[in-house]
């Protein structure tokens, strides 16, 4: 079936079977940041934002996005590049293959928290799985990067 | 220790390419081969041990948009390993593509080849399979000689004699020794007989295993895959497909995470059969449960571990056994065990008086396990600092102090460590540094904080290697750019780890320009010089000194260019940032001359490659110190804090090495404490998801603490020693530590979970 | 990964309980584990646009749509005042906050899952399910109930006076939990809800008014021996049988406690 939404600001029309992830449509379209990881809604890794909150693109039927906005980091670059520096700055992308999915998740806390706690940090992202950094160095980043925000 | 300064190198650069990935670029696999490739399934055997007795596959071939279907019907009938290893490989050839013989859950019954997803998960739904199912090997303590053979066939080949007999289920056995162990045993005051388990972990990468393959425009097979060893990946596929070498080029993109998986070549062998089959681009995407049940993960290992000390706490002896768990295929067999006892017992080289190492490796009928970063180290690490801590604690000595005494030594010969001299090491003062940073005197004694949780603390120390000495090769070409600028082309993998920007600060650092000047290019069979890949603690110190010896010659041809053109001779002329001056008359020619110079009516190249190998491993030690939360009631373990102190020698980027001990350091916890492998009674894996193998989050790790004490590794660039692997290994025995401090109980099987923590107290019982 | 057929977005609750009635039918919830099912599905059907994704309140109740998802209710500030966070304590370690904008309550209470954090904190309160066809039924009534082919609609929670702790255990910090556990007390009347049993959450009343006289050391520790006692546990790859009866020992003790402001 046709269906229309706006992916990363523009209306588009595509077609998608009724059991077409969301993932699987967004690659389609070039949005190549969106990320399987697991199968089983555990990892993050597929993270974009519907109507600005954080889901799960792996586990969201692409007709179910109809109607919807939908943001993949394709289309929050700018952003993004406020804070990802940050994160850069301690080496904590690493294989950078949860990068993206951990940033969507970042964006959408910052939006919703501008500035919030270490713990708060923690406890936003749990579902962002990381097998390389051992998660501290994103957290310094996010932490340097709203210290150096509060100047 | 004095320590020179450097203008690039011991700096904590951004890696290379760090915006590309938190942008989310395409830069992986999935993201940089075509889309519309055919999508490569295979269909996996239920049973954990059986014979393929019939196989039909006519109607699921009708399926549309099925291309074809492959059975053990279709494939070469030579025997290879896909282990990723210098040749000729210890692990034996014992694979085909398809075999008949089916040998763990999960293992490959047919290869689907479709137009989509959807069609080629509809025909494995239609292949009908009849199996003689057979019974199976599952405890692999019970491998070894048993009547049922996991290899029967026939033309089992070891490439390397091990001690591997496939008739007596066995990949490898060993024993090694030194001095009398029985008889200074026998002399002492205590000898502590434990026995340790550890899992088959899994490395649980964030991207899982995916490879594509197609014919380039020269009708060779073009294989892009995530892997860490692209030379090897080229010989496993000449063998496996019968195809000349000079047939194949392999490369990798970016890699999203390897930790030892991806030095097995998994799943390249299957698109790659059907390109050669179809002479279509063809793409196999492993899926997470595939990655769990069909993957690479760590040897299970069971340690037993004797112990001799003076009552005064002097180690004098140990004797050590390994048997490890291959599980149904060989891949890094016989080599990993050899490092549970060859890294860990020379830990104690300061009071040892012998030793002795032995093992066994086995077949099983459950998922072949591989490389996974620590490789057998961590095992041993696991028993010998869980054997000294309980030693100490038999004691009632101070366990940091019982390793004052006993550990090794910079200056000392380790005779548990073939031999070689602790030329650069820093574990006493890694030792002393984390004691007082992470305020042992005062974090050891329990605490009891009320409503059934104490607090305490545990320790432990580890070691590595720095490659495999004698046989890892690592190579590098340098080569001078018209404006002055460089490019570094290497074979080695930066699977996240980012040794494609530690080795550009060396070159950085060589030829004194900036680390924006140097572009950095691998791993490409075809473009790259030869390197044996990324594992095996080996890229910084070997990749890295062929980086320096490259330079050093580079340098050398600029100067020979320059002189040229100065009219003098090489030795008249030096050079400096930027150009190379005349000595005498300080003339000076800038590199962008030279490098013009070298396009017209040239003779000498501005390039220069070289290869670098090592008789010695120079071991990377560390320090690691937890203190935990432990609930009595529920047996919750909760890390509050973890303090590590690490010798790599000299960091070459200490921000990426500080981050590779975080990640080690997690991964560590979560073997310790969540991770878990199990089987049903007929084999089949139960933790086959990450809704059921449990990676720790954000909030399972504590507070993590990480230092360095640096020494200079003479034989390493400069100074630098591994970081990669040592990490991951300090965790298990710590935790392990510190859970007896507060429970009184000595878990010795992994991972300790609140069920076993909570229910091993006197109380539950 | 379970395939589908059709897709239907139902534009009323009729047409969407007539597509339900056909047995290879089925409606969507969160699908957060739509990769995870093998079977087939002929017509999907989705509420979502049914407005059926709002918490009502007032001055009796809260009314909770079938699409209200988890993340709704852990940042409902009148539902989290009325349970002293019980509510959010029972939904923020659910994987993660992705996680919990999808999963919905009325696919959380609906599919009686034995680990359902969700289910086991609502039956701690004085609540009730909405069906399109069957009306109004006690949530501990309906989680007995075999799955039917009615359409659950809303979850209400009665504002009766109560207090409640929800407390539960996971190997791992976003893991299915172990064990589930809410102890309350709802218009004078105490209640353990166990889950993860791993069997679907029971409530187990203070029958024999063992806090009848408060709650102190002793008579939190008697409760939850009870508790202990009365709900049965099976093993499973997250714990054996015995490690869950300790488990409802250990946890409806301190919740009791906790209830009691102890």
């Amino acid at each position: 079936m046709e269906i229309k939404l706006k992916l990363n600001g523009k209306l588009i029309a595509g077609q998608a079977e009724a059991d077409t992830v969301l993932l699987d449509f967004l690659r389609e379209r070039g949005c190549f940041s969106v990320k399987r990881g697991c199968d089983t809604s555990n990892c993050g890794l597929c993270t974009v934002l519907m109507d600005g909150k954080p889901i799960l693109s792996c586990a969201t039927l692409a007709v179910r996005a109809e109607g919807h906005e939908i943001d993949t980091l394709e289309g929050l670059q700018e952003e993004a590049s406020a804070f990802v520096g940050f994160i850069a700055d301690q080496g904590a992308d690493q294989c950078g293959f949860c990068n993206p999915g951990f940033v969507m998740n970042t964006i959408a806390l910052l939006r919703e928290n501008p500035d919030p706690t270490d713990d708060e940090i923690r406890a936003f992202l749990a579902g962002n799985l990381c097998r390389c950094s051992g998660y501290d160095g994103q957290l310094r980043g996010i932490r340097a990067f709203l210290d150096s925000r509060r100047g | 220790m004095e320590q020179k300064t450097y203008k690039t190198v011991g700096k904590s650069f951004r890696k290379k390419d760090s915006m590309q990935l938190l942008t989310g670029k395409p830069v992986y696999v999935d993201d940089v081969t075509p889309q519309n490739a055919l999508v490569v399934k295979i269909l996996r055997s239920p049973h954990a041990n059986a014979l393929v007795q019939e196989i039909k596959t006519d109607t699921a071939k009708k399926v549309p948009g099925v291309v074809d279907i492959y059975t053990w019907q279709d494939v070469p009938q030579t025997r290879f390993a896909i282990a990723g290893q210098t040749y000729p490989e210890p692990s034996p050839y014992d694979r085909l593509i398809i075999d008949r013989h089916i040998r763990f859950v999960g293992d490959v019954v047919a290869i689907v080849a479709a137009e989509t997803e959807k069609a080629a998960r509809k025909a494995m739904k239609l292949i009908k399979v009849k199996y003689e199912v057979l019974e199976a090997v599952l405890d692999f303590h019970t491998a070894k000689d048993n009547p049922i053979l996991v290899h029967p066939e026939a033309d089992w080949f070891p490439p390397c004699e091990v001690g591997g007999d496939n008739r007596r289920n066995l990949v490898a056995s060993e024993v090694s020794s030194y001095g009398d162990v029985d008889a200074v045993m026998a002399d002492c005051d205590i000898v502590l007989d434990r026995t340790y388990h550890t899992k088959a972990f899994n490395q649980a990468m964030m991207e899982p295993f995916i490879c594509y393959t197609e014919l380039d425009r020269y009708g060779r097979l073009h294989v892009v895959s995530s892997t860490q060893i692209v030379f090897h990946t080229r010989r496993i596929l000449s063998r496996a497909l019968g195809i000349p070498k000079s047939r194949i080029r392999v490369e990798k993109p970016r890699i999203g995470g390897g930790f030892g998986a991806k030095q097995t070549a998994v799943c390249d062998v299957y698109p790659a059969f059907v390109t050669m089959k179809t002479g279509r681009p063809a793409k196999i995407s492993y899926t997470r449960e595939e990655a769990q049940i069909a993957g690479s993960p760590r040897h299970e290992m069971e340690i037993r571990v004797r112990l001799g000390a003076s009552k005064e706490g002097k180690i004098r002896a140990m004797d050590l056994y390994t048997l490890s768990n291959t599980g149904a295929y060989g891949e890094h067999g016989p080599t990993t065990v050899g490092l549970s006892g060859h890294k860990s017992i020379p830990l104690y080289t300061g009071s040892l008086e012998a030793h002795r190492f032995s093992y066994d490796v086995v077949y099983t009928n459950l998922q072949a396990a591989g490389a996974y970063r620590g490789y057998g180290a961590t095992q041993g690490i696991f028993a010998v600092e869980s054997a000294v801590n309980e030693l100490a604690e038999m004691l009632g000595m101070d366990p940091t102090v019982i390793r004052d005494k006993n550990m090794v030594k910079e200056g000392m010969v380790m005779p548990a460590y073939y031999g070689e001299s602790a030329n650069a090491c820093a574990l006493d003062r890694c030792m002393e540094h984390c004691r007082r940073m992470f305020g042992w005197e005062e974090r050891y004694p329990v605490r009891d904080m009320g409503n059934g949780k104490v607090r305490c603390a545990g320790v432990a120390m580890a070691m590595q290697g720095s490659c495999i000495s004698n046989v890892d090769v690592g190579s590098a070409t340098v080569k001078l750019s018209e404006d002055g600028t460089y490019n570094l082309i290497i074979g080695a993998a930066d699977m996240g780890t980012g040794c494609d920007t530690i080795l550009a600060q060396m070159v950085a650092e060589c030829m004194d320009c900036e680390l924006d000047d140097v572009a950095v290019f691998g791993a490409d069979t075809d473009a790259s010089p030869y390197d044996s890949g990324s594992y095996a603690s080996s890229t910084t110190y070997i990749t890295g000194k062929a980086v320096e010896k490259a330079c050093t010659q580079l340098k050398d041809q600029i100067r020979a260019i320059a002189a040229e053109m100065l009219g003098c001779e090489k030795d008249a002329v030096v050079f400096e940032r930027g150009r190379v001056r005349r000595i005498d008359t300080d003339q000076t020619v800038s590199l962008t001359d030279i490098a013009y110079k070298t396009q017209l009516g040239a003779t000498l190249p501005a390039e220069a490659t070289a290869t670098h190998s090592s008789p010695v491993s120079p071991p990377p030690y560390m320090v690691g110190m937890v203190e935990i939360e432990l609930d009595k009631l529920t047996g919750l373990v909760t890390i509050l804090d973890y303090m590590a102190v690490v010798d790599c020698g000299i960091p070459i980027n200490p921000a990426l090495a500080r981050i590779q001990t975080e990640g080690g350091i997690v991964q560590g916890i979560g073997h310790t404490l969540m991770e878990n492998v199990t089987y049903d009674h007929r084999g089949r894996p139960i933790e086959n998801s990450f809704l059921q193998y449990k990676l720790p989050t954000r909030l399972d790790m504590g507070r993590l603490r990480v230092e360095f004490e640096h020494s200079c590794e003479p034989t390493g660039p400069f100074g630098a020693k591994s970081i990669g692997e040592i990490v991951i290994n300090t965790p298990a025995p710590a935790i392990a530590h510190a859970i007896y401090r507060a429970t009184g109980v000595w878990h010795r099987e992994l991972p300790i979970t609140p069920e076993k923590v909570a229910m091993s107290l006197p109380e539950q019982k | 990964m379970i395939t589908i057929q059709k897709y239907v977005r139902a534009q009323s609750l009729e047409e969407a309980w007539t597509l339900n009635q056909k047995r290879q039918n089925r409606i969507l919830g969160g699908m957060l584990w739509l990769r995870l099912g093998k079977g087939s599905v002929n017509t999907a059907i989705d509420l979502c646009g049914l407005g059926l994704d709002t918490i009502e309140e007032d001055e009796e109740a809260y009314r909770i749509g079938a699409m209200v998802t988890l993340r709704q209710l852990e940042l409902h500030e009148g539902l989290n005042a009325y349970t002293r966070g019980a509510v959010r304590n029972a939904v923020k370690d659910i994987v993660g906050v992705q996680f919990r904008n999808m999963a919905t309550v009325g696919g959380s209470i609906w599919g009686r899952f034995g680990f359902s954090d969700v289910l086991t904190v609502f039956l701690g309160l004085d609540a009730y399910v909405e069906l399109y066809k069957g009306g109004i039924v006690p949530l501990e009534e309906f989680a007995a109930m075999k799955k039917d082919n009615d359409l659950l609609l809303r979850l209400i929670v009665k504002k009766t006076p109560a207090g409640i702790v929800y407390t539960a255990m996971r190997n791992q910090r976003t893991d299915l939990p172990v064990i589930t556990c809410a102890v309350s007390r709802v218009g004078g009347e105490y209640r353990a809800c166990i889950g993860a049993r791993p069997a679907r959450a029971m409530v187990i009343r203070d029958e024999n008014g063992l806090l009848s006289g408060g709650i102190n050391a002793d008579s939190a520790k008697a409760f939850a021996e009870y508790a202990a006692e009365k709900a049965p546990t099976e093993g499973n790859v997250r714990g054996s049988a015995a490690y869950r009866s300790h488990l409802i020992g250990v946890l409806t003790q301190r919740a009791a406690l906790e209830l009691g402001g102890i």
